[in-house]
C-alpha cells in the first residue's frame, strides 16, 4: 500500500440521496405526517393482499341473507320477517283448514279446475329427485350484507383496492405524461414550449369534471380505461409545474457543466435535472393520487367508471341512496369511513411531505 | 389595458380552435361510428347509409371538420341525436337554473365563508380557532357525494323539511321551495374547504408588517382587521371566486342529478348516457369559451384591485 499520500482523507464521502435522508428524518419527527403515512402503508398492503387475492377474492359470494345487518347493530335496521314458498303454502293449508275447502296449497284452485295441476306435480316429482346443497347462509355479519347477502367487510376491501389501484395508477401516468411534456417544454423552450403550452391552455379551457365526462362518453367502462381518461385530463398541474422548474434548472451551473462534459440532452434533462425536482413530483403524486380516488368516486357513481363486475367505491356508494330508503345503512357508513380515513391520512401526508422535503426550510 | 385585452381575446383563437380539434378527435375519430347506436334495432344498410349521409359521416374527415368549425361559428350545433330538438334550444332552457343554483351557492358560501374564515383568523390560536379547523378537516375528507345523499334521505325524505327533488317554472316557487335544500348541500360541501383556505390567507395577512404598524400607531383591533387586513386578503378571495365562476354555466353536476334540477350539469350527464355527442360537445364549447372570458374577467379584476400587478 502506498503511505505517501500527503493529503489525509479527512472529508467524509457525501452520502448519498441526502436529501431524501434528510426528508424521511423530518418525516420522522412529524408526528401527523408518520401517522398519516402508517394509515396510508396500512391501506396500500390491504390493496396489495387484494390485488394477488390474498384477501376479499371472494366478495362476490352471496355468504349472508340479503341485507344481513351488523352483528352489534342487529336490531337497527328494518325489521323484516323473510317468507319462503313453504311459509306461505302452510299460511294456506291453515287458511283453508279453517274455511274446510281441499283445494291445491298454492293457487287456492280445486285440482280439477287448475290447468297447471298436472304438470305442476310432475314438475315437482322431478325436483325432488335432485337436492341442491344450500350453504347455510349468516343471518348477521360484522359490517352487514349488501343487497345480494355479499360481505361488506370483503367488498369494501376489494372496493379500496380497486380506488386505490386507479388513484395511484392514473396518478402515476398523469405524472409521467406531465413531467415529459413539461420537461421537454422548460428545457427546449421556443417553438415546441410554444405548441405545448398550447395544448394545454387548450385542456384548461374546460373544466376538469366535463373533460372527463367528454372522455367518458367515447371510451368504454372498466378499470384501464378509467385509468387513462382520468391521465389525459389530468397531466396539466404536473406539466405546469415542471415546465417551470426545468426553466429555472437549465441555466443553472450544475446543468452547464454536465454540457461541458459533454452530456447529452436526454442525460442533463433526466440524469441531472429530473433527481433535483423529484421531491416536487412526489408532493404532486400523492395530491393527484387524492384527487382522482375523488373523481373516481364521482365517475363510478354516475355509472361512468369501472365496470358493473367491478366494485369501486364510488360503485359502493352507488348503491347507498336505495339502499337508504329502506332504512339499510351500513354501507354507506362504512364506505364514508374507510373512504375518509384514507382521503384525509392521504392529504396530511401530502402537507407533511411538503414541509418535509422542501429544501428551504431547514 | 385595452392592449392587454385585446392580445389575451386574440389568444383564445388559438385555444378555442384546438379545443374544437380536440373535441373532433374524441368524438369523430376516437368515438367510432355513432350510426349503429342510432339505427337502433332497425338495422338495414340503407337505414345505415341514410343515418351516416344525415350526419355528415359519408364525408372525409376534414371535409367534417370544415361541418364542426362553421357550426362553432354559427354557434348552430344541429339537433340532439336523442330528443331531436335543436341544440341551442336545449341548452338555453338549461342555463337558467344552472345559474341560480351555482349563484345562490357560490353568492352565499362566498359570504360564509369569508365571515366565518375572518373571525377565526382574528381569534387564531384560540380553541374556537382549533375547533373550526378541526371540524372543517374532518367535512373536509368526507365525500360530497356522502352529504348529498345523507342530507336528501335525512332532511327531505325523513323529516319532510324540504320536498325531496323537483323544479318549477316560476322563479318564485323555485327559489322558496326547491332551492333550499339544495343551496344548503351546496354552501356545506363547499364551505370547509373555503375556511380553510380564506383564513390561511387572513393569517398571511396579519403577519405582514403593516398590520405591527398600524397596532404600534394606536389602532384598534377592528379598526386594523376590518380596514386594513380585510382589504388585502380580499385579493385572493376575488381571485378564487373568479376562478369558480366557469363553474357558474356548468352547473353543480351531482346536485342537479339528486334533486332533478334541468341545468346543465344534469344534461351533460345525460347527455354522456345517451351518448347524445351534438349536445356534449356544445356544452365543452359553450364552457370553454365562458371560461376564458372569464380567465381574461379575472386578470382584469386582479390588476383593479391590486394595482401592483403588471398584467403581461
Amino acid at each position: 500500500m502506498p503511505s505517501s499520500n500527503p493529503l489525509p482523507l479527512t472529508v467524509a464521502p457525501p452520502s448519498h440521496n441526502s436529501l431524501a435522508r434528510q426528508g424521511w428524518r423530518r418525516l420522522r419527527r412529524d408526528r401527523i405526517g408518520f401517522g398519516s403515512l402508517c394509515i396510508v402503508a396500512l391501506y396500500l398492503l390491504l390493496a396489495m393482499a387484494a390485488w394477488s387475492g390474498l384477501l376479499a377474492r371472494h366478495w362476490q359470494d352471496e355468504v349472508a341473507k340479503p341485507f344481513a345487518p351488523p352483528t352489534l347493530f342487529a336490531n337497527l335496521g328494518p325489521q323484516h320477517v323473510e317468507l319462503n314458498a313453504a311459509d306461505i303454502d302452510a299460511a294456506n293449508q291453515r287458511r283453508r283448514a279453517a274455511a274446510g275447502s281441499d283445494s291445491s296449497a298454492a293457487t287456492g284452485l280445486d285440482a280439477s279446475e287448475d290447468p297447471l295441476a298436472a304438470d305442476m306435480a310432475a314438475a315437482q316429482q322431478q325436483a325432488a329427485q335432485y337436492h341442491s346443497e344450500e350453504a347455510p347462509k349468516a343471518d348477521t355479519l360484522p359490517l352487514g350484507a349488501d343487497q345480494r347477502g355479499r360481505d361488506i367487510r370483503q367488498k369494501v376491501l376489494q372496493g379500496t383496492a380497486t380506488s386505490l389501484l386507479v388513484g395511484l395508477s392514473g396518478a402515476l401516468l398523469a405524472l409521467t405524461i406531465g413531467t415529459v411534456l413539461g420537461a421537454l417544454s422548460g428545457y427546449f423552450g421556443g417553438l415546441l414550449d410554444d405548441l405545448l403550452m398550447w395544448g394545454y391552455s387548450v385542456f384548461t379551457s374546460v373544466p376538469d369534471m366535463l373533460l372527463l365526462l367528454a372522455f367518458a362518453a367515447v371510451s368504454g367502462r372498466g378499470i384501464g380505461t378509467v385509468v387513462v381518461v382520468m391521465a389525459l385530463t389530468s397531466w396539466t398541474g404536473s406539466y405546469r409545474l415542471m415546465r417551470a422548474e426545468f426553466l429555472k434548472h437549465k441555466s443553472r451551473e450544475y446543468v452547464r457543466a454536465a454540457d461541458a462534459i459533454g452530456a447529452s440532452h436526454g442525460r442533463r434533462m433526466f440524469h441531472h435535472i429530473l433527481p433535483n425536482v423529484s421531491h416536487l413530483l412526489l408532493v404532486q403524486f400523492s395530491m393527484l393520487t387524492v384527487a382522482l380516488i375523488k373523481y373516481e368516486a364521482i365517475l363510478s357513481f354516475l355509472g361512468f367508471g369501472v365496470g358493473i363486475t367491478q366494485v369501486s367505491l364510488g360503485a359502493m356508494l352507488a348503491e347507498a341512496p336505495a339502499e337508504l330508503l329502506q332504512g339499510y345503512w351500513w354501507q354507506m357508513l362504512t364506505v364514508t369511513v374507510v373512504m375518509s380515513v384514507l382521503v384525509t391520512a392521504f392529504s396530511l401526508l401530502t402537507d407533511s411531505l411538503r414541509d418535509a422535503l422542501d429544501p428551504k426550510v431547514k | 389595458m385595452l392592449a392587454f385585452i385585446i392580445r389575451r381575446v386574440a389568444q383564445m383563437v388559438p385555444t378555442l380552435f384546438g379545443v374544437m380539434l380536440l373535441l373532433f378527435v374524441l368524438f369523430n375519430w376516437v368515438g367510432g361510428d355513432p350510426s349503429y347506436i342510432l339505427a337502433g334495432k332497425n338495422l338495414s344498410p340503407e337505414a345505415l347509409a341514410n343515418i351516416r349521409h344525415q350526419l355528415g359521416l359519408d364525408l372525409s374527415l376534414p371535409q367534417q371538420f370544415v361541418i364542426f368549425v362553421k357550426q362553432v361559428l354559427t354557434l348552430d350545433f344541429g339537433t340532439s341525436w336523442s330528443t331531436q330538438q335543436p341544440v341551442t334550444s336545449i341548452l338555453h332552457s338549461r342555463i337558467g337554473p344552472s345559474l341560480l343554483l351555482t349563484g345562490s351557492i357560490l353568492l352565499l358560501g362566498t359570504v360564509l365563508a369569508v365571515v366565518i374564515a375572518a373571525l377565526v383568523a382574528y381569534l387564531r390560536g384560540s380553541l374556537t380557532d382549533r375547533l373550526v379547523t378541526l371540524i372543517s378537516t374532518c367535512a373536509m375528507s368526507v365525500s360530497g357525494l356522502v352529504y348529498i345523499i345523507a342530507g336528501q334521505y335525512w332532511l327531505a325524505h325523513k323529516a319532510g323539511l324540504f320536498p325531496i327533488m323537483g323544479w318549477s317554472d316560476r322563479i318564485a316557487e323555485n327559489l322558496l321551495y326547491y332551492l333550499p335544500l339544495p343551496l344548503l348541500l351546496g354552501v356545506v360541501v363547499g364551505l370547509a374547504p373555503d375556511i380553510r383556505f380564506y383564513r390561511s390567507c387572513f393569517v398571511e395577512e396579519m403577519n405582514h408588517d403593516y398590520v405591527r404598524t398600524a397596532r404600534a400607531k394606536g389602532l384598534s383591533e377592528p379598526v386594523i382587521m376590518l380596514k386594513h387586513v380585510l382589504r388585502n386578503a380580499m385579493i385572493p378571495v376575488v381571485t378564487s371566486l373568479m376562478m369558480s365562476l366557469p363553474y357558474l354555466m356548468m352547473g353543480a353536476m351531482l346536485l342537479e342529478t339528486f334533486f332533478s334540477i334541468p341545468g346543465m350539469g344534469k344534461e351533460v350527464v345525460m347527455a354522456v348516457d345517451r351518448s347524445d355527442f351534438p349536445v356534449i360537445k356544445a356544452i365543452t364549447i359553450y364552457i370553454a369559451l365562458a371560461t376564458m372570458l372569464f380567465n381574461l374577467l379575472a386578470d382584469i379584476v386582479y390588476k383593479l384591485i391590486d394595482p401592483r400587478v403588471e398584467l403581461s
